[in-house]
């Protein structure tokens, strides 16, 4: 299983680099640099701006530059951001969102499998019917409506919570409600699913049949059936939540990782974006690999040797 | 202990089960009266449908949601029906226990084996962990598993299905139950495990007194087993009696239909003189499993070695073996499906290691027919789109008028209602729908047909009718057949050269008269025992044990 995680990060080093190469090329095919305003520099000041940041060099010499830079661990200077690193506007944005979005994952896992579980055994019933209906609605509505309603609510009207801003325990909320909203739904509809099929499987026939107390046969024998499907969802959303929501820091003005990709892409601020690639990368396939390793921990017919 | 035998411990009085679908309610089971005395084995036998399953799952509280049950079910006294869930948890898995005819699917593929057979003991017995590990081996040595010990840490899927057969029976038996109710818990094993499992329950019957009540759809099996019989047909109980009664002197017409379905008649030889079409030599089929990217090594399966076989015209080459004899990939190996080694002629030319391009002239002449009806028809297609989509490629040329002449033609051949053509695959019956898969391959004219399994996945009576068409067609149209079939008594019927095959290689070969009757090699007298003479094999059994 080791020698499996080790041979997977391995392999996961091929995909970073093809992902860093094509970024990289992909950005720089995009019209416009990072030094464009709707007032001119200078040209003299242009050709400065460009040597200190070697964009005057081709395009494959400033490839195997930030490459060389990379290796060494060194994801270069905002281009945007002046008087800051990559390194330091990611290190002080990542916490934030990866506090964030695990908070609202924890929470989405919690009630999403429980509403879930029990809409599964009141199937077709109004309790199912309503977890459906809502989880439908959770599905549908999306965050840039939740997250100002939210705030004028709960921020402006109720005065109960900060509308905005990070500076109190009281700030994580409503961005994590906002979050955790749409996860709840598609984890509920998920594990209801699941569930369903996992209660008509021959073996949970087989359990009742054996006299099994209902709460053993739902917990022990369709639960954890259940489960697989939900844990190959949370790889790819666990990496998404963390890696922050652009939408969710504009909103409630908070700062996270979320935004940088975005801002970063639209100021063409190159070692930026590039930075955010990596990490966003970097989650997905260690969450991947988690994923994987759940699974075969849960499953005992999947085996990695 | 419990050797009353007139003691009535499981009384079914008037029970209705009846489903509500999309389609309406529909009767499963319409009053039907059944016992079981102490330590007896009664047989409930009957076609797929008619309720016989259903009976019992209501009485042990496991009808699907749909479902619904009136009537009366007493266990020594005590009614079922209705039984608070906690009360019947008292009964169902210590008193009353089941087997089931899946075994690949009745055990959780998550848990050990040791925690499957502790979970009834502890619940039951209210045993101590370590007294419950104990008693789980003993168990497993009474069914007769190898290696006990190891195989209490064994998963589900690491298991055969012979011996996950044998774990469902040691968890049936861990709380000494008075009645075992089989649900055809040997329909999907080989012939040769389905003799031990049955030999088996009837070795622990004897040693433990329990009563068995055996739901099954095969006649050869209750001859040999059961001491009563009740014969079902769609929801009622239409005959009943000792197993020698009814077997002897039938009184009920469906009773005799299900007496006559056993397949019949045989197939002459063809002459010497005929062609051959195909001609095969030294076929192997090789599986390589590839290793992972970085998980280094894969391995390979020898599924087919070195095989060879010569088709003439209008002859039917059966090839029998159980699972994982490599028959049905060598099927597909002669009709360049899958990759493989050796040579295949077919009519002169030489078609091995032909690609798709390079066989697609040759395949409306070798035709294919699948096991399941229900998977190889395509479910968005009306029949008439299914059976003409070959003339689309080998005739393009054909009218759209005249394809649909063909297609009508070809459903009259298989004993279909042209009228019928613009339906769709699932308003057909299995045996329906094997028939349009017949009439898919035959409306290209072909003139060898590989039939994998055709009739495995239908009831008795069904398959008579298969049999007899595909007797027809063959006639009509000098039809060669390789009938692919782990079904000896099809194979029997139909074919005039017999292929024995065990772990990919040719046990024995020869007419089929002389395979089936006077077999040579130990692997075939076995077979052949076990499917057409169950109860010698049981008797034998018993007088070692003895």
């Amino acid at each position: 299983m080791l020698g499996y995680a080790v041979r997977r990060l391995l392999g996961a080093i091929p995909t970073l680099f093809l992902v860093i190469t094509f970024s990289f090329f992909l950005m720089r095919v995009a019209p416009g640099g990072p030094f464009d305003r709707e007032r001119t520099l200078e040209a003299k000041v242009l050709e400065n701006l460009n040597r200190v940041f070697h964009l005057d060099r081709p395009i494959w010499e400033q490839y195997f530059y930030y490459l060389g830079n990379l290796a060494r661990g060194d994801l270069g200077p905002s281009f945007i951001y002046r008087d800051f690193s990559v390194q330091q506007l990611l290190g002080n944005g990542l916490p934030v969102s990866i506090q964030l979005g695990g908070t609202a994952l924890l929470i989405a896992l919690l009630i999403g499998s429980l509403l879930g579980t029990i809409a599964a055994l009141r199937q077709n019933s109004w309790v199912d019917y309503s977890v459906i209906a809502t989880a439908t609605f959770g599905i549908t509505v999306p965050n840039f409506v939740v997250a100002p309603l939210l705030s004028l609510i709960f921020g402006v009207w109720l005065s109960l919570l900060p509308a905005g801003g990070w500076n109190s325990p009281g700030s994580m909320v409503l961005p994590v409600v906002t979050l955790a909203l749409p996860q709840i739904a598609i984890i509920a509809r998920l594990i209801r699913g699941s569930t369903i099929e996992a209660l008509r499987s021959d073996h949970v026939r087989t359990a009742r049949a054996y006299g099994l107390p209902t709460r053993m046969v739902v917990v022990v024998h369709a639960l954890r059936a259940a489960c697989l499907p939900v844990i190959s969802y949370l790889g790819p959303a666990a990496a998404a939540l963390l890696t922050g929501s652009v939408v969710v820091e504009t909103i409630f003005g908070l700062p996270g990782i979320g935004r940088y990709f975005v801002q970063g892409a639209l100021n063409r601020d190159y070692t930026l974006v590039m930075g955010t690639v990596i990490i966003i990368a970097v989650f997905v396939v260690v969450f991947n690999l988690i994923v994987d390793l759940l699974y075969a921990a849960l499953d005992p017919r999947v085996r990695y040797d | 202990m419990k050797q009353d035998k007139s003691e009535r411990i499981f009384d079914i009085r008037d029970i209705r089960v009846t489903f509500d679908t999309p389609d309406g309610a529909v009767e499963a089971v319409r009053g039907v009266d059944m016992h079981v005395n102490a330590g007896e084995t009664v047989a409930v036998v009957g076609e797929s449908g008619s309720g016989k399953s259903q009976i019992m799952m209501a009485a042990m509280g496991l009808l699907a949601n749909n479902g619904a049950v009136s009537g009366s079910v007493t266990y020594r006294g005590q009614e079922l029906i209705g039984l608070p869930r906690g009360k019947l948890n008292k009964i169902r898995g210590a008193r009353i226990t089941m087997i089931f005819q899946e075994p690949m699917t009745s055990l959780d593929p998550l848990y050990t084996i040791e925690r499957q057979i502790c979970e009834p003991i502890r619940v039951h017995g209210g045993l101590s962990p370590s007294a419950a590990r104990r008693k789980a081996l003993e168990l497993l040595k009474l069914v007769h598993i190898p290696d006990p010990e190891r195989r209490l840490k064994s998963y589900p899927h690491e298991l055969s299905g012979g011996q996950r057969q044998r774990v469902m029976i040691a968890m049936a038996l861990a709380n000494d139950p008075d009645l075992l109710i089989a649900d055809e818990p040997t329909t999907a094993l080989d012939v040769t495990i389905q003799a031990e499992i049955l030999g088996l329950l009837a070795e622990l019957q004897k040693k433990l007194g329990m009563a068995i009540l055996f739901i099954t759809h095969d006649l050869g099996i209750v001859e040999a087993f059961a001491d009563r019989v009740y014969v079902m047909q769609k929801g009622l109980v239409v005959e009943t009696g000792g197993t020698a009664d009814i077997f002897e002197r039938p009184s009920e017409d469906y009773t005799k239909m299900l007496l006559a379905a056993e397949p019949e008649g045989h197939k002459p030889p063809v002459g010497a003189d005929r062609p051959i079409l195909l001609d095969a030599d030294g076929v192997s089929v090789t599986f390589h499993m590839k290793g992972g990217f970085f998980s280094g090594q894969g391995f390979e399966v020898k599924a087919v070695q070195n095989v060879g076989l010569r088709l003439r015209a209008g002859q039917t080459i059966g090839i029998v073996g159980e699972s994982g004899s490599g028959k049905s990939t060598l099927g597909r190996a002669l009709l360049q499906l899958l990759p493989s080694e050796g040579r295949v002629v077919y009519q002169g030319t030489p078609i091995q290691g032909f690609d798709r391009a390079a066989m697609r002239p040759y395949r409306r002449n070798l035709q294919m027919v699948f096991q399941d009806p229900y998977g190889s028809l395509s479910p968005r297609m009306t029949v008439g789109e299914i059976i003409t989509e070959g003339l689309l490629v080998h005739e393009p040329s054909l009218s759209g008028r005249e394809r649909e002449k063909r297609a009508i033609k070809a459903l009259e051949e298989v004993g279909l209602d042209p009228g019928t053509r613009n339906r769709f695959p699932h308003e057909f019956s299995g045996g329906q729908r094997q028939r349009i898969a017949i009439a898919r391959a035959v409306i290209l004219k072909p003139t060898v047909i590989v039939l994998d399994e055709p009739t495995s996945a239908l009831d008795r009576s069904v398959q008579k009718q298969i049999i007899a068409l595909l007797r027809d067609i063959q006639e009509a149209y000098d039809l060669s057949f390789v009938f692919i079939s782990h079904d000896l008594a099809v194979v029997k019927a139909l074919s005039d050269y017999a292929i024995v095959m065990k772990s990919g290689r040719v046990v024995e070969e020869g007419p089929t008269g002389e395979v089936f009757d006077n077999p040579q090699s130990d692997y075939t007298k076995d077979l052949m025992e076990a499917a057409f003479n169950l109860k010698r094999v049981l008797n034998r059994q018993a007088v070692a044990r003895a």
